[in-house]
């Protein structure tokens, strides 16, 4: 493959293929409590998705320019970490200083997403898979919406739901994670179109 | 070796304090709102508060205490206050609490939006009668197996002025259960005219972070920070017939309103329905029926809903609402106060509406 079309490669196999949610099943704790609801998903989504992206980037800088040059490599997992919730901080602090709608829509969401796994996942895969900057920043705006994506199909259903039938011991996550392994099914369709890693 | 580990904590190290100072700098700076100004019912009040922290909070800072069980966490929906001009638009995490009325007039939860701009609101005049008092406990006695009657003696200030029915918000400190000060509401069991002290009723949640604390920790001779007095849950002025319904420490406001009526010599038919399991489930018996006898037209109707042989029960049996429903004949013409939780009080609501009661006379406290 051309080296220019590596990102976009990563970028539809994050979406697709390798679907942070569906095949690594990462993120599922805010995934379980908010898909209950659909228009919490989409601003949860959207939240996701833009900080995927942007950590992912500035954790590829923090990981090049400082780990690596000290052999510090070890300490990936704290200090990805420690960006990852500054930086959440920061964002939210801005967003409702400037744009109310936008805090009503993305900046209470955000706080919920400091600590969520999917996006140190990100992180690490891009430390392991050996990204650089481009193809760090597409995965994780590709993650983010794959996430998204999971979230939003899954609110969807859980919508339907509401009306049917579930057996009582099923109710609630229960019958949300037998949900996810059928759509995880269903996603592994589109193994092989694309691979990364 | 030496070098490398103090490369690695340098690394580190600055690389939080260059995060830290990110984060001071930001808060003295984006989230700065500076001084705004509250006015408060149309400029009877007026206050200059540094914004950027929860109206609730704000208004706290100033010793205006807003009604809130939950303590801000936007899982009580009380602490509603209306605002007439400023503080932007209602908040997704406000919606579930708001009816499409209170939408429309700008109600708002005060514990969720921040004050980030000067602003006009109206709170009831009553909630300036609110205050935090500083108490000592005089007695707690063990009024059934999980409910204890706990005796607040007021220190500063030394007197309080509720109206009987109403609620004060407990202070527990932090403990084993919680690493922040809570507060929680419990209704006055005690008369408004006794009122240098504050008798309320408490019932054992397991794992309750207020009701534990009262249970295990409480002593007698202990301070505690309480404010209040809150709610609308009161006697109503009239001379229709009282009926009263409730269930375990719904006892407290009821009781406090009879004690009440017995000061102010108030005549009016009253019935009052009390529910409980079993007879181990009863307390302050005694205390009603010398009331039957010191009130001119009041009957106390305990009822038990599981029986147990050696309770040797004659009164009645059954769930509160079947017994309502048996009782209760005519009432249209009556009101209703009820107390006790909320799955008994929406029951027994349907039962009086279905009696003849309008919505608006049937007056309830549920615990939330």
């Amino acid at each position: 493959m051309e080296n220019s079309m590596i990102p976009v490669a990563v970028f539809f196999a994050a979406v697709f293929t390798n679907n942070i949610l569906l095949t690594n099943y990462l993120g599922m704790c805010s995934f379980l409590s908010v898909s209950k609801d659909l228009k919490a998903s989409y601003g949860l989504g959207i939240a996701v998705t833009f900080v995927m992206a942007t950590t992912s980037a500035i954790n590829w800088a923090v990981y090049t320019f400082l780990l690596e040059p000290f052999n510090l490599e070890y300490l990936r997992f704290i200090v990805f970490i420690m960006v990852i919730a500054a930086f959440v901080q920061l964002v939210e602090m801005v967003i409702e200083r400037v744009s109310e709608s936008l805090y009503a829509a993305l900046g209470i969401f955000l706080p919920l997403i400091t600590v969520n796994c999917a996006i140190l996942g990100v992180s690490l895969f891009m430390v392991i898979r050996d990204y650089d900057l481009i193809t760090s920043f597409f995965f994780g705006l590709g993650s983010g919406l794959g996430w998204f994506l999971a979230i939003l199909s899954m609110a969807g259903i859980l919508q339907k739901l509401k009306k049917a039938r579930i057996p009582r011991g099923l109710e609630g996550p229960g019958i949300t994670l037998i949900i996810t392994g059928i759509m995880a099914m269903a996603f592994m369709g589109f193994s092989g179109i694309l691979t990364i890693g | 070796m030496v070098t490398t580990l103090l490369i690695s904590v340098t690394i580190v190290t600055s690389l939080a304090v260059f995060l830290a100072l990110l984060m001071v700098i930001a808060d003295a700076t984006i989230a700065n709102y500076g001084e705004v100004d509250i006015s408060i019912n149309d400029g009877s009040r007026q206050y200059t508060v540094r914004g950027g922290k929860p109206l609730l909070k704000t208004l706290g800072e100033q010793e205006i205490f807003i009604p809130s069980a939950c303590g801000g966490r936007g899982s009580c929906g009380l602490c509603k206050v209306q605002v007439v001009k400023g503080g932007g638009s209602i908040l997704p995490t406000e919606l579930p609490w708001l009816s499409e009325e209170e939408q429309q007039d700008n109600i708002r939860l005060s514990c969720q939006f921040k004050v980030k701009e000067s602003l006009e609101i109206k709170i009831p005049e009553e909630l300036f009668l609110v205050k935090a008092f500083e108490t000592k406990v005089a007695q707690i006695r063990d009024l059934t197996h999980d409910i204890k009657e706990v005796t607040l003696q007021l220190v500063d200030p030394p007197e309080i002025s509720a109206k009987a029915g109403q609620f004060i918000q407990f202070q527990v400190p932090e403990y084993e259960l919680t690493d922040e000060e809570v507060y929680r509401a419990y209704s006055l069991s005690s008369a408004p005219s006794d009122s240098t002290k504050v008798e309320l009723e408490i019932r054992l949640v397991p794992n309750g972070i207020c009701t534990t604390y009262v249970h295990k920790y409480l002593k007698e001779g202990d301070t505690v920070m309480i404010n209040g007095p809150y709610g609308d849950f009161y006697l109503r002025e009239s001379d229709r017939e009282a009926i009263c319904v409730a269930g375990g420490s719904g006892m407290a406001p009821i009781k406090s309103i009879l004690l009440d009526m017995k000061d102010k010599g108030i005549s009016r038919k009253t019935r009052y329905f009390f529910g409980a399991r079993s007879a181990g489930d009863l307390f302050l018996i005694d205390e009603m029926r010398e009331l039957e006898k010191t009130l001119p037209d009041f009957t106390f109707i305990p009822a038990l809903s599981e029986p147990q042989p050696e309770d040797d029960w004659d009164g009645d049996t059954g769930l509160i609402t079947d017994v309502l429903d048996r009782k209760l004949e005519n009432i249209q013409e009556a009101e209703a106060y009820l107390c006790g939780s909320p799955g008994m009080i929406d029951a027994c609501v349907k039962v009086l509406k279905d009696k003849g009661i309008p919505d608006e006379r049937i007056f309830y406290d549920k615990f939330a």
